[in-house]
């Protein structure tokens, strides 16, 4: 058990040091701050002028899907660099238990996006006058909470896919700008056509955000207790899938000798 | 004769390069679609249907601008990456002019999007493609391309001493689409931004194309256009020459 804390822990920060291509801050700043920040400015500005929706709608919208930007990218490049930077052999000759080593990258990938998020909720007070009752940000912290773990549980899965396919990051960058789209993010999902909407039920972040819209606007957390129960399954949906995946790709790539190709 | 080989020469390889590339692929035809539907899903839902052409003028915008942001700040660290950034600096034409034909394949690979975004709002939501003036919108494209181009060359200039070009790249996106006005009125925006978006190329483009589409004075912004082309030559001409020698004389060149 002590193990696998340590390979859960230690290694998936040494993991997440080594691998994740943005952690100095001359590229963190600009990249994992700055551009959350524009973009929550973009589209609200963009809903003001369609008249579409209230400003808070388009704040906590995106407030919340940047954390995009760590749990997609993030744990992408946590898994997928291990193919690109030659170590993903020895990682996967070593015993060390798969779950942890495996889900240990997704707990630094976590944090970042919780603090990307919240970044990008201050810079909503600070910059356009975002101001939730106080009583409500206890709730609205849980539900983010809950919101960047099921979006890093699908990072996970874009993670794994990056264990054999030769361009993941391409698939990383269109589902971080398709969730803009079918997620509610800047568009209520009763405004998307059926097949729409149903898409975007089955990804990360909607459930989440439209709970924190309510939260936000001052509903109980228990009002909204199906929606973040929801947003926890798709979480663990994710994960067990990213894992899964995980798992039989590194078989299939070691019985056809492909592991380090690309 | 020679600088027109090496403009037209640079320009094809480029081209070529940027077609094998699906990152390229991505911010120049797919992004761009899905918020020009982002946009028309926004403007619908607000009761703002009139205002489609404008959304997918707007968003093709929005993709000629991240292609020529990435394209540039890519074309450096790229051939950093590749090894070839010293067989640049050391060919005889100017820095400057090895890179031009570059900066004006990105913008160019960057009209795709404006083809993206007109022919699926056409398709998928009916966009009536009536232009108020067809010949000036022929006239406008090429003048806003080539004038990105150019402002592309500006920041390629900047991104050759400093290392993460890439994260300069990431940052910019959003502020110049917000500050040239592209999916909305800059008239939203606070008074003091008004200097910026006349700074800016995009502004003047965005302007020009949409009056050529929709109505209005396109001399006037094709004017600017002309003025920040120019401009941008100067100032490229002189900070290429600036950073290359500043890059030498510390010897960071080819760091990654």
């Amino acid at each position: 058990m002590t193990n696998w804390l340590r390979v859960f822990f230690v290694g998936g920060v040494i993991a997440y040091r080594g691998l994740f291509n943005w952690i100095r801050p001359a590229m963190y700043i600009p990249t994992m701050l700055g551009s959350p920040l524009f973009q929550l400015i973009f589209f609200t500005k963009l809903g003001q002028y369609a008249h579409a929706q209230s400003r808070d709608f388009y704040i906590v919208g995106n407030s919340v899907q940047v954390c995009a930007m760590s749990s997609v990218y993030g744990m992408t490049m946590s898994v997928a660099n291990e193919r690109q930077f030659g170590t993903l052999g020895p990682l996967l000759a070593s015993p060390a238990n798969r779950a942890a080593v495996f889900l240990g990258r997704g707990l630094p990938v976590l944090m970042n996006g919780l603090l990307v998020s919240v970044f990008t909720f201050a810079a909503g007070a600070l910059f356009l006058g975002f101001r939730p009752g106080l009583a409500s940000v206890p709730a609205l912290a849980a539900i983010v909470l809950v919101t960047v773990t099921s979006c890093t549980g699908f990072g996970m899965l874009l993670g794994s896919v990056g264990l054999r396919a030769k361009d993941v990051f391409f698939a990383a960058n269109l589902a971080y700008v398709l969730m803009l789209l079918f997620c509610g993010v800047n568009i209520p999902l009763d405004v998307l056509p059926g097949w729409m909407s149903l898409v975007g039920r089955c990804l990360p972040l909607t459930h989440g955000i439209a709970a924190a819209r309510e939260v936000a606007a001052g509903a109980p957390l228990s009002q909204v207790a199906g929606l973040v129960w929801t947003e926890a399954g798709i979480a663990v949906a994710y994960a067990a899938a990213g894992f899964v995946f995980f798992r039989y790709l590194e078989r299939a790539s070691r019985r056809s000798a492909v592991l380090d190709a690309y | 004769m020679s600088v027109l080989r090496v403009v037209w020469s640079g320009f094809v390889m480029n081209l070529k390069m940027l077609g094998t590339s699906s990152f390229f692929l991505l911010t120049s035809t797919l992004q761009p679609v899905i918020f020009a539907t982002i946009a028309f899903y926004m403007f619908k839902s607000g009761g703002r249907t009139g205002t489609l052409l404008y959304a997918a003028l707007g968003a093709g915008m929005m993709g000629v601008w991240s292609t020529t942001l990435f394209g540039s700040g890519g074309m450096i660290q790229w051939q950093r990456w590749q090894g070839t950034l010293e067989l640049g600096v050391a060919a005889p034409p100017s820095m400057a002019l090895v890179y031009l034909p570059f900066s004006l394949a990105n913008a160019f690979t960057g009209m795709y999007s404006l083809a993206a975004t007109l022919i699926w709002g056409r398709i998928v939501f009916g966009v009536p493609l009536h232009l108020a003036h067809p010949w000036l919108f022929a006239l406008a494209l090429p003048a806003t391309v080539v004038a990105l181009g150019l402002m592309g060359l500006v920041l390629a200039s900047t991104f050759v001493l400093y290392r993460y070009a890439n994260a300069l790249s990431n940052l910019l996106e959003y502020p110049v689409w917000i500050a040239s006005g592209l999916v909305f009125s800059t008239a939203i925006l606070p008074t003091w931004t008004r200097p910026i978006s006349w700074a800016l190329p995009p502004y003047w483009g965005i302007l020009a194309l949409r009056h050529a589409a929709l109505g209005g004075g396109v001399w006037g912004p094709l004017g600017m256009l002309l003025v920040l082309g120019v401009a941008s030559i100067v100032i490229s001409a002189y900070t290429f020459r600036l950073f290359e020698h500043l890059a030498r004389a510390r010897a960071t060149l080819s760091l990654t």
